[in-house]
């Protein structure tokens, strides 16, 4: 009959079954043979990030978590694009932040996007935590390491579900871990240290001591990171949204006396509707 | 029908002496057999209403719905089996996703339409395959307002103002067809949507329903959403006092 | 007797819009009972994850494969997302799957009806799965042979489900399939078993002598006169039971949040 001309008919009767006249093929040979034949092929594998950005920041406050990064897409040494936004909302509990290669954070995104779309589709009560998000980043990662092929990125993960703060962070090698204070890329040295001393000394910190904390690793970042920028945008994961804050100029005097704050301006934006 | 049973209807491969393709005829049958839904479009957006039939007392309320999103800015409603739409409605999914990772924007309904169709009309054409034994009927709010479309088992589809498919189709349509869509809004159009399906229903073969509604539209921002619940009951409050009404009236007459 | 000419395969439509080889496989659910194909002790429920357990009507083996399937499902959810999947979205990935055979060439529809058991974070849930690839979300179920009287248990005391304690449930559950068996049949250690799932309490599937207490608590001689419990204390535990008989028929029953 007309079967084998039916798209998706296999005419496999199982996977690495006999196919129908056909020798049977030992289980696995197949597979064997197709990833060897891979591997053999001559193939440019990517080593490089081309635009990039730099530290993202995240720290847990009492209720929640606050996520930090600069806007700048570094080419090279070059401050080429001034303007990137390197957080984004995920549904309307988790945040995802990315340093590294922007365009594959920007294809992270989409594809994020696309499933929220997809769970918002079914409509049926469930939907993606901080957490469900923060494993899916993790088995991409790692998975696309074990291809040679990474999406060169530390990103992280920051949210809040059911009244718990969630904070974690993956690279481009698949390294996952959790922690109650997450800097990236160079933050990961110099603010990092700031951003533990401050958890220490106030374990349940508010979000107010937070937004202080957090601003001056953003100072200290610009001072010492070439690849900075005193421009930033900050999420902040309330109970049950996620606001997003733009951060204009973060004040800077290079004759060290600094003057903080002034730095929230304070459209806050609906989850999603900002970045 | 003189040519059922001649043998020139068990494929859909296979036209019938006097050019019919009876497989197709018998799938749209099945739709006829299912409750009746309702959709029109308003100035303003489209509504969504249809009749449910609930067969077991066991089940759960709001379980098998048949108003389906696609994407935020596509509803679909589906009249016929509901396991072979869920294949259709699995397929405008893929459709709405693959546009938006290709072309960075939310799929238009008429490109949508044209791919569904084309997968629908594409089982009339095997023996190896049924063609589906349902219709749907798709909405959106688009960039030049609202959209409503019909595919049938036979692929073929048309754009609408009002439309309906199911056991009473003929009955709502006709009632649609008094209504002046144009000029009304959403919020006009769910309490006429359900007063329909209310009209409609036939109590005597089938007790038991649900109402369900959805809209999209300016309403609600260009997403398709479910009829907010207290909107839903003072429509269906709405449809049912004025059943009471008309019935009342003509007793008098 | 059935036979006419529209009834040799999934692909035709019959003139008044059905498909018969479907139905048929429908009556595999219906009529076949476990004397045909099996002994009196085959299993006919077990788990698929933590959360969620099936019991079947109709052909075992086909069963298996859907359960295969399923099991893969939870650990796909739980490999990429570190979570239980959700049990709408489990049953729903099944009817896609049942429904592929009901339209292709060559094929055959599954000839099994499902009965899915679980608990997720919107609740405990049972689904009843056709062989027509359409699934139901229920508030309590029973199908296989005579399950017809079963239903009728079910149906007749739907209400007080909702705030019983799960004792109370699993004596509901037992009346009802106790209502499936012949005269001259009691529900016994050997024919029947009892699964039960909660918040906060894993899937737990009773079989054999584990069964023992449960019968106790039930008092076999009258039928369609389940005793009325009254529910007093308000639980946090939240549960949905199956319990299973030897003829094939399959009963589950759940109750929604305790008061």
């Amino acid at each position: 009959m007309a079967a084998m001309n039916v798209p998706g008919f296999q005419d496999q009767l199982w996977g690495n079954g006999p196919s129908p006249g056909a020798v049977y093929n030992f289980p696995g040979i197949q597979m064997v043979l197709k990833l060897l034949s891979k591997f053999h092929q001559q193939r440019e594998l990517c080593k490089y990030p081309t635009t990039t950005g730099t530290s993202v920041l995240g720290i847990k406050f009492d209720g929640g978590v606050l996520m930090a990064a600069d806007t700048l897409g570094s080419y090279g040494s070059l401050a080429r694009f001034r303007e990137v936004s390197r957080l984004t909302a995920v549904g309307n509990n988790t945040v995802v932040g990315g340093s590294g290669d922007y365009a594959d954070f920007q294809y992270l995104k989409s594809v994020l996007e696309q499933k929220v779309i997809d769970d918002a589709c079914l409509n049926d009560g469930h939907g993606y935590t901080p957490k469900s998000i923060y494993s899916w980043l993790t088995r991409v990662m790692y998975y696309r390491r074990t291809r040679f092929d990474p999406l060169w990125n530390q990103v992280v993960v920051g949210g809040v579900h059911n009244g718990e703060s969630f904070l974690g962070c993956v690279d481009k090698i698949g390294i996952a871990f959790e922690a109650p204070t997450i800097s990236t890329g160079f933050g990961a040295y110099l603010a990092q240290p700031i951003l533990r001393d401050a958890l220490e000394k106030n374990p349940s910190m508010p979000l107010d001591q937070a937004r202080q904390v957090i601003t001056r690793c953003l100072q200290v970042l610009f001072y010492r990171d070439a690849r900075s920028l005193n421009k930033s945008k900050k999420h902040l994961h309330g109970v049950s949204r996620v606001i997003s804050r733009v951060m204009k100029n973060v004040l800077v005097k290079w004759n060290r006396q600094v003057t903080q704050q002034t730095l929230e301006t304070e459209d806050s934006v609906p989850a999603g509707q900002q970045c | 029908m003189s040519s059922i049973g001649t043998g020139y209807d068990l494929s859909a491969s296979q036209f019938s002496p006097d050019g019919r393709v009876f497989q197709v005829e018998y799938a749209v049958k099945a739709v006829e057999n299912s409750g009746t839904i309702v959709g029109i479009r308003g100035k303003d957006g489209v509504v969504f209403g249809v009749e449910k039939l609930v067969l077991s007392k066991l089940y759960e309320y709001g379980a098998n719905k048949r108003i389906i999103h696609i994407d935020n800015h596509i509803g679909m409603a589906v009249a016929g089996l509901i396991a072979d739409a869920r294949q259709i409605v699995s397929v405008a999914r893929d459709e709405a996703a693959n546009y938006r990772s290709t072309y960075g924007s939310p799929i238009p309904l008429k490109y949508l339409v044209d791919r569904v169709s084309g997968y629908i009309h594409a089982h009339t054409l095997y023996s190896a395959v049924r063609p589906f034994g349902c219709s749907v009927l798709l909405s959106s709010q688009g960039p030049d307002g609202p959209e409503l479309h019909m595919i049938d088992p036979s692929g073929v589809s048309w754009g609408y103002h009002g439309c309906a498919i199911g056991k009473a189709k003929q009955a709502a349509k006709t009632e649609i067809e008094k209504l002046k869509m144009k000029d009304m809004t959403c919020e006009e159009l769910v309490k006429e949507v359900a007063k329909i399906i209310y009209i409609v229903h036939d109590e005597v073969k089938d007790k038991n329903f649900e109402l369900e509604l959805s809209w999209i539209g300016e309403v609600t921002n260009g997403k398709h959403q479910c009829v907010p619940k207290e909107i839903a009951e003072a429509a269906e409050k709405y449809a049912k006092e004025s059943l009471v009404e008309e019935s009342s009236s003509e007793d008098e007459d | 007797m059935f036979r006419n000419q529209y009834d040799n395969d999934v692909t035709v439509w019959s003139p008044q819009g059905r498909i018969h080889q479907i139905e048929y496989a429908m009556e595999a659910v219906k009529q076949r009972a476990a004397s045909e194909l099996s002994c009196a002790s085959e299993k006919r429920s077990w788990p698929i994850d933590n959360h969620v357990a099936v019991s079947i009507a109709g052909l075992t083996a086909d069963a298996r494969l859907l359960s295969k399937f399923m099991r893969s499902e939870c650990l796909d959810s739980k490999y990429a997302y570190d979570r239980r999947l959700p049990i709408s979205r489990l049953v729903s990935a099944v009817g896609d799957k049942m429904q592929i055979p009901t339209q292709r060439y060559g094929r055959r529809p599954y000839g099994v009806g499902l009965l899915v058991a679980g608990y997720d974070d919107m609740g405990p849930h049972i689904y009843q799965t056709c062989p027509s690839a359409n699934y139901f979300d229920c508030k309590a179920m029973a199908i296989g042979a005579r399950s017809q009287s079963a239903r009728t248990y079910l149906e007749r005391h739907l209400e007080e489900f909702s705030d019983c304690e799960p004792e109370e449930l699993i004596k509901h559950g037992l009346r009802a399939l106790r209502e499936t068996l012949p005269n001259e049949q009691e529900l016994t250690t050997k024919n029947c078993s009892i699964g039960v799932v909660g918040k906060d309490q894993d899937l737990a599937i009773y079989s054999d002598e584990a069964v023992t207490p449960y019968l106790a608590g039930i008092d076999q001689t009258k039928r369609r006169r389940g005793e009325e419990p009254a529910a007093d204390v308000a639980m946090e535990a939240e549960s949905a039971a199956a319990a299973e008989g030897d003829a094939g028929e399959q009963t589950a029953w759940r109750r929604i949040n305790g008061s």
